[in-house]
C-alpha cells in the first residue's frame, strides 16, 4: 500500500511538480539545447518585456472582458431556465425541453465550433437573419464587434441545460410548506418566487458564483483558438491564446512561460479571494 | 383542492411554455441543420443561405459515400476508441487506487499528500513547461501521451475519495477481522458501494478522452496517430482540401464537396455519443451533484 502510495505521489511529482519548477525559465533565456539548468539568468527581463510590449493590455483587457461578461450573462442564464422549468406543472414537457436543452453540451468543443463558424460566416444562416434584421455583416465571425456576442451567445446556448440541472436539483428541495404558508400569508405567485423561491436556492447560486469567479483568468481558450482569426484578434485574444501564439507557434519559450506565471499567480490570487469571500457568506469553503 | 388562476398567472404560463418552445428550439437548430445539410445536394447547400428545416436540393448520400470512403476518417476513429478506451480503463484504475489509500484512516500521510495534489489542481506550471516535460520524456508522437499523463485528474479524485470515505469504517473493520486484504476490500467491498460515483467519474473521463483535442495538437505530428477530433478540426476549422485525395475523380469538384462533407463528418463523429447520451444523461446529473456536494 505505501508502495502504491509512493507510486502515486512520484506520478505527481513527475507530471505537476516539475513543470512548476520548468517555471524558472520564466526568469531565464532558455535554450532548448542547454536545458533548465545551463540556460543564463535574466531576472525579470521576460516580464518587462511583457509589461511593456503592446500585449499585454490588449491580452489582460481581452480576457477580463470575455471573462466578465460571460459571467454576466451565462451565469444567471441556467439559474433562469431551471426556475422557468420549475413552473411548468406537466412533466412530459419539462423532460422534452430538459433533454433538448442538455443535447449541445454533448458536441465536442471542435464540432459545436466548426457549426459557429459555418452559420455564422458570409453564407451562414445565422448571419443572413440577423443582416435581414437590420445588421449589416459581411461576415460576422471575423467581425470584431461580433466576435463577443456570438462567443458569449454560443456559450450560453452549450451550457444552460447542462448547468441547469444543479439548480432544478436546489428547487426541487425547497420546502413546499413554505409555498404553503407564503399563500395563507397572501402572497402571490411572484412574492412566492421572491420570498421563498430565491432564497431556497441562494446558498447554491452563491457557491457556484464564487467557483466561477476564482475561473475569471480561464477563459475557454480552446473556443477562443478555434474560433479566432487574425482579424478578430484585437477583441479575442485573450492571454492563453498569446501564450499558445509565442511559446509553441512562435517558439519564445521563455517568454511565454513568463506570460503563463503571470496569469497563473493572478487566477490563484483570485481563486484564494473568492475563498476567503465563500468562507466569510456561506460559511462553505473548498479548502 | 383547486385554486383558481388569476388571468395574470394564465399569461405567465402561456408565455413560459412559448419562451421555452423556443429556446429548444435554439438548442435543437444547430443538430437539426447539420443532418437536413449532410443529406442535401452539395451545390444546394452552397446557395442555401438560411436554416434548414428539410435537405436543400435532392437528397443525397453523396456526403456519405465519401467519408465513408475516407482512409484517415476511420483511421482516427479507431484511434479515438483505443484513446477512451485505455485512458478510462488506466484513468479510473490509477484514481480509484490514489483514491482509495488517501480515504484510509491508518494511512497516516494522507492528508499531506492531499494537499499537496489539491494545490496542482490551483497552481500549475502552465503550457510551455509541460510541454517540454512531455517532449524530455520521450512522449512526442506516441500513443502514451494520451493515456499517462492525464491518468488522475485530481477534482476526479476528490470525488472519489469523498465516496470512498462516506463509507461506513465498520464495514472495512469486519472485513479485515475476516482476514480481507486491501485488495479484497477494495473489489469487495468499496466498489460495489460506490458503483454510482465510479460510473460517473469513468463518464468523465471517457468524455474528457473524446473530447480532447488542444493537448494532442500539441502531442502529436503524425497523422496516423491522430484522434477522430483533430481531423475534425482539420476538416471544420481549418478547411484542409487534402481530405478526398483518396478518390481523385471527385477532387477535382472538391469545393463543392467541402461544405457537404464537414456536415457528414459532424454526423458520423457526434452521431454515437448524441444517441448514447440519453441514457445516460441522468448519471451526469448525479455527477454534477457529486461535484457540488464537494464544493
Amino acid at each position: 500500500m505505501y508502495f502504491a502510495a509512493l507510486a502515486i505521489m512520484i506520478y505527481f511529482l513527475i507530471f505537476s511538480f516539475l513543470p512548476m519548477g520548468g517555471l524558472i525559465m520564466a526568469f531565464q533565456k532558455y535554450k532548448i539545447v542547454k536545458g533548465i539548468f545551463g540556460s543564463r539568468f535574466v531576472g525579470l527581463d521576460n516580464f518587462k518585456r511583457f509589461f511593456e510590449g503592446p500585449y499585454f493590455f490588449r491580452t489582460l483587457i481581452n480576457t477580463l472582458r470575455i471573462s466578465l461578461l460571460d459571467l454576466l450573462f451565462s451565469f444567471p442564464a441556467p439559474i433562469i431556465l431551471a426556475c422557468l422549468l420549475n413552473e411548468l406543472r406537466g412533466q412530459k414537457f419539462k423532460k422534452t425541453v430538459q433533454t433538448i436543452t442538455y443535447m449541445p453540451y454533448f458536441l465536442s468543443t471542435v464540432v459545436f465550433c466548426g457549426l459557429i463558424r459555418n452559420f455564422t460566416d458570409s453564407r451562414g444562416f445565422v448571419t443572413q437573419i440577423v443582416n435581414s434584421l437590420g445588421g449589416s455583416y459581411e461576415s460576422m465571425i471575423t467581425d470584431t464587434g461580433a466576435f463577443i456576442p456570438i462567443f458569449i451567445i454560443t456559450n450560453i446556448i452549450q451550457t444552460i441545460g447542462f448547468n441547469s440541472i444543479i439548480y432544478l436539483a436546489a428547487l426541487s428541495s425547497v420546502d413546499q410548506e413554505l409555498y404553503e404558508a407564503a399563500k395563507i400569508d397572501g402572497a402571490g405567485y411572484w412574492k412566492q418566487w421572491l420570498y421563498v423561491t430565491l432564497p431556497g436556492i441562494s446558498s447554491t447560486v452563491i457557491i457556484m458564483l464564487i467557483l466561477r469567479m476564482g475561473q475569471i483568468m480561464n477563459v475557454n481558450y480552446e473556443k477562443v483558438i478555434l474560433l479566432y482569426a487574425p482579424s478578430t484578434y484585437d477583441v479575442a485574444d485573450v492571454i492563453s491564446s498569446y501564450i499558445y501564439r509565442a511559446g509553441l507557434q512562435g517558439g519564445d519559450y521563455s517568454y511565454s512561460t513568463a506570460v503563463g506565471l503571470f496569469n497563473s499567480v493572478i487566477g490563484f490570487i483570485l481563486i484564494l479571494i473568492a475563498n476567503m469571500i465563500s468562507k466569510k457568506f456561506s460559511e462553505t469553503s473548498l479548502f | 383542492m383547486k385554486v383558481k388562476e388569476t388571468p395574470g398567472r394564465k399569461i405567465f404560463r402561456v408565455v413560459n411554455v412559448l419562451f421555452l418552445t423556443a429556446i429548444s428550439f435554439i438548442c435543437l437548430a444547430p443538430i437539426l441543420y447539420t443532418v437536413m445539410a449532410s443529406f442535401s445536394d452539395p451545390v444546394s447547400l452552397i446557395n442555401s443561405r438560411s436554416m434548414l428545416f428539410w435537405p436543400a436540393g435532392e437528397i443525397t448520400l453523396s456526403g456519405y459515400e465519401l467519408v465513408f470512403g475516407n482512409k484517415s476518417i476511420w483511421k482516427s476513429y479507431g484511434n479515438t476508441i483505443f484513446y477512451v478506451t485505455a485512458g478510462t480503463i488506466v484513468g479510473i484504475f490509477a484514481t480509484s487506487v490514489a483514491a482509495y489509500i488517501f480515504s484510509r484512516k491508518y494511512f497516516a500521510p494522507k492528508n499531506f499528500c492531499m494537499l499537496l495534489i489539491s494545490f496542482t489542481m490551483l497552481f500549475n506550471g502552465g503550457l510551455i513547461p509541460n510541454y517540454i516535460l512531455i517532449s524530455r520524456l520521450g512522449l512526442i508522437d506516441s500513443r502514451l501521451v494520451m493515456i499517462i499523463p492525464g491518468a488522475i485528474n485530481v477534482f476526479n479524485l476528490i470525488v472519489l475519495r469523498t465516496a470512498f470515505m462516506g463509507i461506513p469504517d465498520s464495514l472495512e473493520e469486519s472485513a479485515r477481522l475476516d482476514g480481507a486484504g486491501d485488495f479484497c476490500i477494495f473489489f469487495r467491498i468499496i466498489a460495489p458501494l460506490s458503483k454510482a460515483t465510479i460510473s460517473v467519474v469513468v463518464l468523465f473521463i471517457a468524455v474528457a478522452q473524446w473530447n480532447s483535442w488542444f493537448l494532442p495538437s500539441l502531442y502529436f505530428n503524425d497523422r496516423d496517430l491522430f484522434p477522430l477530433q483533430l481531423i475534425l478540426r482539420e476538416i471544420l476549422i481549418v478547411g484542409n482540401m487534402s481530405l478526398t485525395n483518396a478518390s481523385s475523380d471527385v477532387s477535382s469538384q472538391f469545393s463543392i464537396y467541402t461544405l457537404l462533407i464537414q456536415y457528414c463528418t459532424i454526423v458520423v463523429s457526434t452521431l454515437p455519443i448524441l444517441c448514447i447520451y440519453p441514457f445516460i444523461q441522468k448519471y451526469f446529473a448525479k455527477g454534477v451533484m457529486i461535484g457540488s456536494i464537494k464544493g
